[in-house]
């Protein structure tokens, strides 16, 4: 250490000399050059100027406290510049905290979704001082607290716990007067629908975190309602109420209806949807059984899906209408064409045959009203395959139906399309729909032939003018509000009859398939009503599924004895709430209607 | 203050003395108590406290910390060295106790209860063991055939596994990073920093595959929904929520819900009530004060002062950098104060006392001064 023999060697004059390249053999001890050698030439380079290098890296250092503190000052600025943005990963705590969402309300401005604040408790299970007295004041307050999970969670070396999202204003009172450490509360938004279940799968529903699950709910976020919380622009109170199409008071009509109609008829589940035919607006619509929004955890149960828009279904005789409005698009048949009904129609080992069998040579009207199956499966064999397809097509019939619900379902048609496919489809077997998309296509033949999308959000006559595009001429359009008017009148849809209404209609009774083969006993009745008939605004569709006889139907349960008459009821329920004024001793069809293009 | 023509101790430091970090770090101190008054009252309120236990308790530690600092500032050259000598071996032997009758809180042994206080002793570690490995690697520089730099890494090694021990990975990093940084600037050849970079590098390695909490902050910081990183969401939510100009004095939320909000986020919390751009004043005050005083370690001529000056701004610098970087989730969460900003008493102290040493070492020594010392020193054995 004191080793004083060489010169001391000040840094403030450059070294004399750089360090020798080789051992000089006369001035140092072989213990020196090694020492040498390994002090100088190994650490710091053989021929290093060192106090030159010690500058540099100095220089270095503050290069690099430069690059350091600028980073931080660019993410600082980055902060102020876009709050909220997409500066933390997705998923971090913060963001989890439910975002808001914007309120969803009815057409006539009455709130169906809206967001309050509630308190969600936590526990840093680092700071709780003892864990067998915590566990034993929070069951205490919150009965439902398995004991041994809870103490699990907070005996957990965890910094942060949920113990339970959305509790009561009054349950966090209590829990903060026991005044445990290391629990807390988070004021977190919280999803509320005040209707309950009356209007379900058209909102959906969001999970613990606020976030959009199904139905309108799940679209927002698709919309870009996360891109929005992530851009800063959904911040509280700021954002503008989601306008829906649906109107509260049709809709629980609509609902109350289906219920007592499942109920009277036993049926598995009951379906309704009601439209404005002129914008595609989704006035109401219902698929039960239903869930309420409040309590997701019903909504996962597969039974209460939205058959609506996203169950397939054979419509059976409803679909007749669009083989019938095909025909007369196409010019070759006319309402006093005849088709010969006489015989069934048989394809090798399958016999299409007549339900209301006439055992006669039928005119186009009688065809629809007494529902034949011979005869609609001829005229659209006489139009051709190809013909039946892009008239399908064109109806939107063979493509996935997109709304703003997330829960949609692609068509099945087959594959190879034969004649006995053409003529099984003309009547609604073979192939499957949604019902949503029927009615899109049932609308656009009564409302004067324009194709509008449904949609569930409101839209003004201007818009769906914009979208809707021709399918078929104003006069085909005219002789099927006549054709409908007349099933009424005196067809199998008597019983759809409203006063003052002027109700048209067709009903459908599939046979469901069960297990290949089509049941006799196991039906879904739709019934698909237009109104008034003579100038049609609105459309209602009401589906049964496998509805048993009552004791007045002498056995029966096709359409006619259950779907139609749930549709009157509904009908004389909402007309007046869609605006409609009953008009009374109103000619037939056959006057108010056909005169109009004859 | 004092009159040029005179001499006198005091006029003399006053006319060498750095005022404009002098300043920097008079205006730090005072937004660590007002940043106080803020971030501290909910923590006191959760501990079931008075509210403003933490800001008197902050108050009374920044008049030690005044004088330690105008103490230390005072000191020559010689005077530092052989004051951080004890300094070092003391806090040694203190952090050594820590981990036989240190308290455990959180799972570490960090503090331990001296005189009725409870004090960090790896707090005081950091500036002593900085001037002692400055002393070594300028005595390298001096005498190539002292095994300084031998000397200088097993001190590191000690260090290192006391603070590893404890565990305090933290302080740790610190440590080896302003090592490293030091070696690097004694002129090592850049084959040894490598390879010292990539021992380190290893060595985290192995800290995340053997020490869970490690693994568990390295985890939550790359993917945080892994859990473990509550702080950080709210933190992150504090800076959103400031914007430029802040929420203003005592409107802030976040505070109350977010734990260590007066240590370790207080930064956060100063974002969320007085905005981004008082950040940005913060940040740069503590990037004035290391590249002010690293542009005196390059003027200056003595290779001690050289280096202990550079190894205190680096540790000053070292620290309010990983502290802001982690607030903003740049960094893994690790547990490190906001220098003069973050409440804690031995963390104040001991940045006041390398803060003053760092003053005096970049006092503008006449020549004549540094050689007298250079002399002095050289004559009397270590």
């Amino acid at each position: 250490m004191s080793s004083m023999d060489s010169a001391p060697q000040l840094d403030l004059q450059p070294p004399e000399n750089p360090a020798p390249v080789g051992p000089a053999p006369d001035q140092a001890s072989p213990a020196k050059t090694w020492r040498r050698f390994f002090g100088q030439g190994l650490l710091y380079g053989r021929d290093a100027d060192r106090g030159r290098k010690v500058k540099a890296r100095i220089g270095l250092a503050i290069a690099a406290f430069v690059i350091v503190f600028s980073v931080i000052a660019t993410r600082l600025v980055m902060f102020a510049v876009a709050p909220d943005g997409r500066n933390w990963h997705r998923s971090a705590p913060a963001e989890r905290m439910s975002a808001t969402r914007p309120e969803i309300v009815d057409r006539n401005n009455q709130i169906l979704a809206t967001d309050v604040i509630a308190p969600s408790l936590f526990a840093e299970p680092r700071k709780i001082q003892d864990v067998d007295e915590a566990v034993e004041l929070l069951t205490a307050v919150l009965p439902e607290f398995d004991a041994t999970e809870l103490r699990d969670r907070l005996a957990s070396r965890k910094g942060f716990v949920w113990l339970k999202r959305e509790i009561s204003a009054k349950q966090a009172q209590e829990i903060r007067r026991l005044g445990i450490p290391g629990v807390g509360f988070m004021p977190e938004n919280r999803r509320v629908y005040p209707n309950n279940a009356e209007v379900s799968h058209v909102l959906g529903y969001v999970n613990v975190d606020n976030q959009g699950q199904a139905g309108i709910e799940k679209w927002l976020d698709a919309r870009g309602l996360a891109a929005l919380h992530l851009a800063g622009l959904a911040t509280d109170r700021l954002q503008t109420p989601i306008e829906l199409s649906l109107d509260l008071r049709v809709q629980h009509a609509l609902r109350e209806e289906l219920i007592a109609a499942a109920e009277k008829y036993r049926a598995l589940a009951a379906a309704g949807v009601i439209v404005d035919v002129l914008t595609g607006e989704v006035l109401a619509m219902e698929s039960l059984p239903d869930y309420d929004p409040n309590n997701p955890r019903q909504a996962v149960d597969p039974q209460r899906f939205n058959r609506i828009t996203n169950g397939l279904f054979e419509l059976g005789s409803t679909y007749k209408a669009l083989t019938l409005a095909m025909a007369i698009d196409s010019g070759k048949v006319t309402l006093n064409s005849t088709f010969d009904a006489r015989q069934p129609l048989v394809f090798g080992k399958f016999t299409i045959d007549d339900f209301h069998a006439q055992k006669r040579i039928l005119t186009v009207p009688e065809i629809f009203t007494y529902s034949s199956n011979i005869g609609t499966a001829k005229m659209a064999l006489s139009l051709g395959i190809e013909h039946h397809k892009a008239f399908l097509r064109k109806l939107g019939q063979l493509t996935r139906l997109n709304t703003e619900l997330p829960e949609s379902r692609e068509p099945m048609y087959p594959k190879y399309w034969a004649e006995i496919n053409s003529a099984t489809i003309a009547f609604g077997h073979g192939l499957s729909v949604t019902p949503l998309q029927a009615v899109m296509a049932i609308s656009a033949l009564v409302n004067g032939g324009y194709l509008v999308p449904p949609t569930f959000l409101k839209r003004s006559p201007a818009e769906a003018r914009e979208l809707a595009v021709r399918v078929i001429k104003p006069e085909t359009s005219e002789a099927m509000r006549y054709l409908m008017r007349l099933n009424v009148e005196k067809g199998t849809a008597s019983r759809a009859e409203v006063k003052g209404y002027y109700v048209g209609g067709k009903t459908g009774t599939s046979e469901k398939v069960v297990d290949g083969h089509y049941s006799k006993h196991k039906i879904l009745n739709t019934f698909t009503a237009v109104l008034p008939a003579d100038n049609p605004r609105y459309l209602l569709l009401i589906m049964l599924d496998e509805p048993q006889p009552t004791a007045d139907s002498n056995g029966g349960a096709t359409a006619g004895l259950n779907a139609a008459p749930t549709a009157a009821k509904v009908i004389s329920r909402v007309a007046s709430m869609l605006g409609l004024e009953p008009r009374y001793d109103l000619p037939l069809a056959e006057r108010l209607i056909l005169a109009k293009w004859r | 203050m004092a009159s040029r023509t005179e001499y006198s101790p005091l006029g003399d430091w006053w006319w060498t003395v750095d005022r404009l970090i002098l300043a920097a770090i008079a205006v730090l101190m005072l937004a660590g108590l007002v940043l106080s008054l803020a971030a501290s009252p909910p923590v006191a309120l959760r501990m079931e406290r008075d509210p403003f236990f933490f800001v008197n308790r902050q108050v009374m530690y920044l008049i030690p910390a005044v004088a330690i600092l105008l103490g230390t500032s005072l000191l020559s050259l010689r005077q530092i060295r052989r004051l951080s000598m004890l300094v070092f071996v003391v806090s040694l032997v203190l952090v050594a106790a820590t981990l036989l009758y240190g308290a455990e809180v959180k799972g570490a042994r960090r503090w331990i209860v001296l005189f009725g206080l409870s004090i960090q002793p790896s707090e005081f570690l950091k500036p002593a063991f900085v001037i002692v490995i400055a002393w070594l690697f300028g005595e390298s520089t001096r005498r190539p055939e002292m095994p300084a730099n031998l000397v200088a890494l097993a001190l590191l090694l000690l260090v290192v596994s006391l603070m590893v021990l404890q565990p305090d990975f933290g302080q740790t990093m610190l440590i080896l990073l302003v090592w490293g940084a030091l070696f690097f600037m004694a002129g090592m050849r850049l084959v040894w920093v490598a390879g010292l970079a990539a021992t380190a590098a290893a060595g985290l390695a192995g800290a995340y595959f053997t020490v869970p909490y490690v693994t568990r902050r390295i985890k939550g910081f790359i993917d945080p929904s892994s859990g473990d990183s509550f702080n950080i969401g709210i933190a992150l939510e504090s800076f959103a929520r400031g914007g430029w100009f802040g929420r203003g004095p005592g409107e802030g939320t976040i505070k109350r819900i977010l734990p260590e909000s007066h240590t370790d986020f207080v930064f956060a919390v100063a974002a969320e009530e007085f905005g981004i751009v008082l950040c940005l004043v913060l940040l740069a005050l503590f990037a004035f004060i290391v590249i002010r005083a690293l542009r005196h370690a390059l003027s200056t001529e003595d290779p001690f002062a050289r280096f202990a000056a550079s190894g205190l701004a680096i540790l000053f610098g070292l620290q309010a950098a990983i502290n802001m970087a982690v607030n903003l989730h740049l960094l893994p969460a690790k547990g490190m104060t906001l220098p003069f900003i973050s409440y804690g008493g031995s963390s104040m102290l001991s940045l006041a006392y390398g803060m003053g040493m760092l003053l005096a070492l970049t006092r503008e020594h006449p020549r004549a001064e540094m050689l007298d010392s250079r002399n002095a020193y050289a004559g009397s054995p270590a």
